[in-house]
């Protein structure tokens, strides 16, 4: 099979060593966990990175005149270059930390939203995003004046591209907010050339990488985005730590989004002066432990590499693809030519929560629902799917485990 | 394999869950709710007929969901026939500690109906799918809108 060669750089055993909690048991059967795209697993280095800090080498960051403040802000800043090389930012100042996605989202959405859209302006999302890529923009439409666009996916689950190029033709667009990777469908947006022709309009593009990034090496530049924004906890790091990149002329010219510690220049009752990008953007006592624990996160993507990381994730889904389609009543949820490992499915006869639940009971993890994508589930006439999504631990066996599951699930609801 | 499962999917839910008795609106009624869940998408839309001395003639809905709510749903409607506001209220209250804890009166014809569904108690994520057309049809006795399951 070509997919053990396309897999060779990347030892799967090793891999799953340095995950502890792959050894636990689920209502005693080894757990298959297949609901990464909601939240990854954690690796050692992840985890003894937080103790570490805590142990160790723990103080505020940024103001203390002390050892122990030096070090924790050396830590914790050190995640902000690592991040910048991540995605290729060419400042490491134009890495903004958030909670999550949605954090980075609400901030261009509020800072750039009100600050640098004027009423009467447009955005621009697709028909396939997570609610954190939806509600914001409509929160900005009611607050603002700013009419809000959804460009069209086709049956396949691929966005309409000529649709969308459409919706930007008035010149009214001011910014194109979409995703880089479809948390429902799988689906990859075509980047370069959304912006490409974003750009041509005269809007810039946010990309909403929460899902992309834990899969294939994002290049800011050479995709010539304007805004991206990823979690930290999707990418085998802790919840409570996001990053917002954008262009450093587009932060100097958006205003605070929170006010507080840490943000600004000085203080006085009559007014306060910011501090300079990106602290603008990092009001209060940051998530530091959670900002060291994202940095051995990438240092961990970093050691495997995404050219290994996307062949085991490219192979993983075509095998996942091909057993699913074997199984009569199974029926997969979109077919993108440029699709990655999150899968979402039907299976006649058996609603979504019942699939999870029968999937469970055999110690197998999957999401079912609306993935946080009701008005996605409108479009493809659906109430729920279950979704089945890959990480790097993830192996060939255990979507065959699924499969086994799978056809099982059929014959008790038949 | 699934045997350990028939403790939640007893034949009886696979059964009204597949093909429910009393799963149609009303043509007349005069006390509706919808019970929304809004973290998993399940929906359900009760509708409830008195007769002269107020007891319940005839209850039907119209659900989105699993297995589970749907055979709860059914079941529910299907003892809710002949009885006072006040006897359905204390049905609900007994069905909901069921779901939470397995336990259930003996004795009773109603909850004898019901107990197939005290499964969902090893489920906590499923607990609100069996429990959310009751939390509508309260909904509709209290003529106060709709119902949330949280």
């Amino acid at each position: 099979m070509n997919a053990i060669h396309r897999v060779g750089s990347l030892d799967i055993a090793k891999i799953r060593a340095q995950f502890p909690i792959l050894g636990e048991t689920v209502r005693g059967k080894p757990l298959v966990f297949l609901d990464s795209a909601a939240s990854a697993q954690k690796p050692r280095a992840v985890i003894d990175a937080m103790v570490q800090a805590m142990e160790h080498q723990y103080a505020n960051v940024h103001r203390g005149l002390h050892w122990m403040s030096e070090r924790t802000t050396e830590a914790y800043e050190g995640t902000r270059d690592l991040a910048a090389r991540l995605i290729n930012a060419p400042d490491r100042h134009e890495i903004v930390f958030t909670g999550n996605s949605t954090g980075a989202i609400n901030l261009v959405a509020h800072s750039y939203g009100r600050g640098v859209l004027n009423p009467g302006q447009a955005v621009v999302i697709s028909a396939m995003e997570h609610h954190s890529n939806i509600v914001p923009w409509q929160m900005l439409r009611d607050a603002h004046g700013i009419e809000l666009r959804v460009a069209p996916i086709t049956d396949a689950g691929e966005l309409d591209f000529p649709a969308f190029e459409d919706l930007l033709r008035d010149g009214r667009v001011g910014l194109v907010a979409i995703t880089h990777m479809s948390n429902v469908l799988g689906t990859y947006t075509p980047a370069a050339r959304i912006t490409a022709t974003a750009h041509a309009y005269g809007a810039k593009v946010m990309f909403d990488g929460s899902q992309a990034v834990v899969h294939r090496r994002v290049d800011v530049q050479a995709l010539d985005a304007d805004f991206y924004a990823f979690t930290g906890h999707k990418l085998y790091g802790p919840t409570g730590i996001g990053v917002l990149w954008a262009r450093r002329e587009l932060l100097e010219a958006m205003p605070p989004f929170m006010g507080g510690g840490d943000m600004i220049g000085s203080v006085t009752y009559e007014r306060s002066t910011w501090a300079a990008v990106p602290h603008k953007f990092e009001a209060g006592t940051p998530a530091i432990l959670e900002g060291i624990g994202l940095g051995a996160a990438i240092g961990f993507v970093n050691e495997i590499g995404y050219d290994a990381i996307s062949a085991h994730e490219a192979s993983l889904t075509d095998h996942a693809l091909a057993r699913m389609a074997e199984i009569d009543g199974v029926t997969v949820i979109g077919r993108a030519q440029d699709r990655g490992g999150v899968i979402s499915f039907t299976v006649d006869g058996a609603h979504a929560h019942d699939v999870a639940t029968l999937l469970d009971r055999q110690g197998i993890a999957v999401r079912a629902g609306h993935h946080c994508a009701e008005p996605l589930m409108h479009r493809l006439g659906l109430d729920s799917t279950a979704r089945a999504s890959f990480g790097v631990y993830t192996t060939h066996e255990e979507i065959d485990a699924l499969a086994t599951a799978l056809v099982r699930v059929r014959e008790f609801f038949a | 394999m699934f045997d350990d499962l028939r403790d939640l999917y007893q034949e009886v839910i696979l059964d009204h869950g597949r093909r429910p008795r009393h799963g149609s609106r009303l043509a007349a009624f005069d006390a509706t709710a919808k019970g929304d869940n809004p973290m998993c998408g399940d929906r359900v839309q009760v509708w409830v007929r008195h007769d002269d001395d107020g007891r319940v003639a005839q209850a039907g809905f119209e659900a989105r969901g699993c297995a589970i709510s749907i055979a709860s749903a059914d079941l529910m409607a299907e003892v809710v026939a002949g009885r006072s506001d006040a006897d359905i209220r204390g049905l609900a209250d007994a069905f909901r500690a069921m779901a939470r804890s397995g336990e259930a009166p003996d004795g009773d014809a109603a909850m004898d109906r019901l107990r197939p569904l005290a499964g969902v108690h090893e489920y906590p994520s499923r607990v609100k799918c069996a429990t959310l057309p009751w939390h509508a049809l309260l909904a509709a006795l209290d003529r106060q809108g709709d119902a949330t399951s949280e």
